[in-house]
């Protein structure tokens, strides 16, 4: 890795992307690592926020490294990173548009299908 | 500017780095993205687009979850299996994490040994990781297999919200195409290699375009894609 960042990312282009082997073993091996951690968190029945929290943590961690460095991404020129990477973001408005029309249609369900929420499961 | 003309004249002159690169590239003449052969970029673009689809599953999936008055069905229990007299949760799910990471740790080592020219160590690897993508697509076969068994449809299911059913054939529906059509893809990748069709620039069968080893990284950066948005299924539908 060290090799790949002293070439700089123009220089690694020019002869496509070639990094060291060790490069892709110790992310693989990183891989299994956080793959594991995030079963650990449902096997040992961890709940609430730090079970939320510690499995985004853990998919964060896995998405950044798969797209880094097996994606080659940290060694692209800024212009793809940024034409790549940036549009996502305006999912976050989605999902908070998402998240207050649930929790609206929640509210309106318990309101109008009768006292007991799991009634209208059961009448169906 | 001479040096934004040919591709292979980019050693000419040094282009910016940093943030000026960036605004220097996209105000540049013809190409944006420099350095970069056009099949690779086009693929990163195709794979932003699969990202918004997969993202508008996956909303979707919060939104009924979110919504739904009736309990969410626990997914820990929903895929336990039991292996050697005991009762393990999400074993299955987390069996089929680790061979997709793996093919995707095997499919990395096949660009590199392809920008090497070495043609075996390629071939074999890329076959290694169809193989591991042909596991995975079985073992998904197998879980919705289970599943139907235990009467979980897309519109009901006896472990609680009907949602549940929607929401997961959709989503592993969509992925599990997203492998098979990946496992097909490396197959030709693989045959390409082996024939020495990208050492000869031999054209294409469909596109008549000439064969590269440029080819097996943009073939690569779409297999680690499904493995990516393996990363965010199994952290909210399955973990969540």
């Amino acid at each position: 890795m060290e090799n790949a960042q002293v070439q700089g990312p123009a220089h690694a282009q020019a002869q496509g992307q070639q990094h060291p082997i060790g490069v892709y073993l110790k992310i693989w091996a990183l891989l299994f690592v956080l793959s594991t951690a995030s079963y650990l968190v449902d096997y040992f029945h961890v709940q609430s926020y730090l079970r939320w929290t510690l499995i985004i943590v853990f998919m964060l961690l896995k998405a950044g490294l798969i797209v880094a460095v097996f994606m080659h991404m940290m060694w692209e020129r800024l212009a793809m990173t940024y034409a790549i990477l940036v549009p996502p973001l305006l999912l976050m408005v989605l999902l908070a548009i998402g998240a207050f029309e649930a929790d609206y249609t929640f509210l309106t369900r318990g309101t109008f299908f009768g006292p007991s929420a799991t009634l209208p499961a059961k009448h169906k | 500017m001479t040096q934004t003309v040919m591709p292979s004249s980019a050693e000419s002159l040094p282009l910016p780095e940093g943030l000026p690169g960036a605004v220097a590239d996209w105000s540049s003449d013809q190409r944006a993205f420099k350095n970069v052969p056009w099949g690779k970029a086009m693929m990163w673009i195709f794979l932003l687009s699969d990202t918004f689809i997969f993202s508008c599953f996956l909303i979707s999936y919060m939104w009924v979850r979110m919504s739904t008055t009736a309990p969410w069905p626990n997914p820990s229990e929903v895929f336990a299996l039991t292996l050697f007299g005991k009762n393990i949760p999400l074993i299955l799910i987390a069996i089929m994490t680790f061979v997709l990471i793996s093919s995707s740790g095997t499919m990395a080592m096949a660009v590199k040994f392809g920008y090497e020219k070495n043609k075996k160590m390629t071939f074999i690897l890329l076959l290694i990781t169809a193989a591991l993508g042909a596991t995975f697509v079985g073992m998904q076969a197998f879980e919705w297999t289970k599943l139907i068994a235990e009467g979980v449809r897309p519109w009901s299911n006896p472990m609680g919200a009907p949602q549940f059913g929607a929401a997961f054939f959709m989503i592993t529906g969509f992925h599990g195409t997203h492998v098979s059509i990946g496992v097909i893809f490396l197959i030709i990748v693989a045959i390409k290699v082996l024939r020495g069709d990208l050492d000869h620039q031999r054209p294409g069968f469909l596109t008549g375009r000439k064969g590269n080893y440029e080819m097996v990284e943009t073939m690569g950066l779409y297999w680690h894609f499904v493995d990516l948005v393996w990363v965010f299924i199994f952290a909210f539908f399955y973990l969540w």
